[in-house]
């Protein structure tokens, strides 16, 4: 549904994106993530026609940003960083106006649907300037939805929300992938692990990691982490265990409490349990240990700015 | 054209929307009713002539473009709307042409409210209609360039009262690029001479509907319209 090739963007002298590529599916919900100025905003405004990159290509639904920009711009919602709202407005004739300049014929029907959908309906006839942040915010939101776009681009959407307001926006944009494609950019992780079915890490201008959230995790920690504690383990438990095949490290953390790495794709906590239940050691607990988008996102990140 | 009608009509709510209009409106109103009515005391002449020359209706004519078209695009960038335009399947060219076709909406309004001036004076005396027929028309054509090098002004900044100030600035500089014409020579002179924004709308009031003068006003709201979507269109290239 997006394709992007090549995608670089200067400001000036600054290099924004540095031949930035990927794809994403019809469907599917990619998280953008990095700190930010890493390009994540630049990457969403080419992607919507705002402005047009210095070089390289981009796609949406076949049509190219920049020569069919019309075209593009008629099947993208967007949702800006700073949500831009007419505050003079109602939230009725603001909608109204959003859903004629993209030409919906049917502007009442779309303008219900969408206040529906993002749960504003008791706001219709406010002003749009007297609204609550959070409210603003789902305005937005039911702006980049007023024409049924198939692409939604959504920068930060959970920015400045309370806590109950960001699940139910989370909830929302959940809801709405499948049949639509959506990119979200965000420096909440949880945010991506909860929503997104794959994960773009972005720094200085280049993608540093492309992949599904679990895969990533895996990947970047070379194996399955394991933590084992026993009742009461023999002094060569540690070399028993590391004589199972196709683990690679094992480290007493604690008396009796190891962390096992099994080789890449390799999962051994079945042989583990049976280990510990045949000699006897009294299996306490065992669970893997995964690495966190915090920690992956910071070894990224860091690993970049060293090298 | 459908877009540039939605434009248009959003603008205008706006424009009504807060007291902008009506203040303006009204105090035009009520300068141009004292002014209308000293000048028919003194001169106790069936004519529009005095009205449409005098500096203070001038230099509010000047003032009030500036206000009504201050707002139009710089708002848009400070409150970060733009962008909302920008990537609605819109051309640049429909949301300047919308934002300033609301503005002369607003400006039409104002002079047909000084109907009753020359209402006022065919039913007092025996005016020249055709005179004053030009004289509007000027008006309108000088109000119409005018409020063309606001929207370019309110183009090129997020800040209402320095898009004011700079529209006013362009205006009185092409008033005074009238003085160049008196030091220059050669073809040049010809050009500068042709340029003072105030020289041809005095043609009008005179009664002579010249197509020179026409046309000097309809391309130069034209020129700063075209500009107007150059710097919008720049943005993007940023």
């Amino acid at each position: 549904m997006i394709q992007v090739e090549g995608l670089t963007k200067y400001y000036g002298e600054t290099l924004a994106l540095d031949n930035v590529s990927f794809q994403v599916n019809k469907g599917e919900i990619l998280g953008f993530l990095g700190p930010n100025g890493a390009g994540k905003t630049t990457t969403m405004r080419i992607l919507t026609g705002y402005m047009p990159p210095s070089s390289g290509q981009a796609k949406v639904a076949g049509f190219d940003v920049f020569k069919d920009s019309l075209q593009v711009r008629q099947r993208v919602g967007y949702l800006p960083e700073t949500v831009p709202l007419y505050s003079e407005m109602t939230v009725h004739d603001y909608l109204d106006f959003m859903a004629s300049i993209h030409q919906v014929t049917n502007r009442e029907k779309a303008i219900d649907r969408v206040l529906e959908a993002c749960g504003i309906g008791d706001v219709r006839d406010t002003i749009i300037g007297k609204l609550s942040k959070g409210y603003r915010q789902r305005v937005g939101l039911a702006q980049a939805l007023i024409h049924d776009p198939e692409v939604l681009v959504l920068d930060e959407p959970t920015i400045g929300l309370d806590p109950r307001q960001i699940t139910s926006v989370r909830q929302l944009i959940k809801s709405l992938g499948g049949e639509r494609t959506i990119i979200l950019s965000t420096h909440i992780l949880p945010e991506v692990s909860q929503v997104c079915q794959r994960v773009l890490i972005i720094n200085r201008g280049r993608i540093v990691a492309e992949d599904t959230t679990e895969r990533l995790t895996a990947k970047l920690q070379g194996g399955l982490r394991i933590r084992l504690q026993f009742v009461q383990a023999p002094e060569d438990a540690e070399t028993q265990l590391r004589r199972l095949e196709g683990i690679t490290a094992v480290d007493k953390i604690a008396p009796n409490t190891f962390e096992v790495t099994c080789a890449p794709d390799v999962d051994k906590r079945n042989e583990l349990a049976s280990l510990a239940i045949n000699k006897g050691w009294g299996l306490l607990e065992m669970h893997s240990l995964s690495m966190s988008l915090e920690e992956i996102f910071l070894q990224l990140t860091t690993e970049e700015e060293t090298s | 054209m459908k877009n540039v009608y939605y434009i248009a009509k959003r603008e205008l709510k706006a424009y009504f929307v807060s007291p902008i209009a009506y203040v303006t409106i009204a105090i035009y109103l009520a300068v141009m009713g004292g002014l209308f009515g000293f000048i028919l005391y003194y001169s106790r002449e069936a004519t529009l002539r005095y009205v449409f020359l005098h500096g203070v209706s001038i230099l509010f004519l000047v003032l009030v473009t500036q206000v009504l078209t201050m707002r139009l695009l710089s708002e848009e960038q400070r409150q970060g709307t733009l962008e909302l335009l920008l990537t609605a399947p819109l051309r640049d060219w429909e949301v300047v042409l919308g934002k300033y076709l609301a503005s002369l909406c607003v400006f039409l309004v104002m002079v047909i409210l000084t109907g009753h001036f020359p209402l006022l004076l065919i039913r007092i005396g025996n005016p020249d209609k055709g005179t004053i027929f030009a004289g509007y028309l000027g008006y309108l054509l000088l109000g119409a360039s005018l409020l063309s090098i606001g929207t370019f002004a309110s183009s090129l900044t997020q800040n209402q009262i320095i898009a004011a100030i700079l529209g006013a600035g362009i205006v009185l500089l092409l008033w005074l690029s009238g003085a160049l014409g008196d030091i220059a020579s050669g073809a040049f002179k010809g050009i500068v001479s042709y340029l003072p924004i105030f020289d041809h709308y005095i043609d009008f009031v005179r009664g002579v509907i010249d197509t020179k003068d026409i046309i000097y006003y309809l391309s130069l709201t034209l020129l700063f319209l075209f500009l107007s979507v150059r710097v919008i269109e720049s943005r993007r290239w940023k």
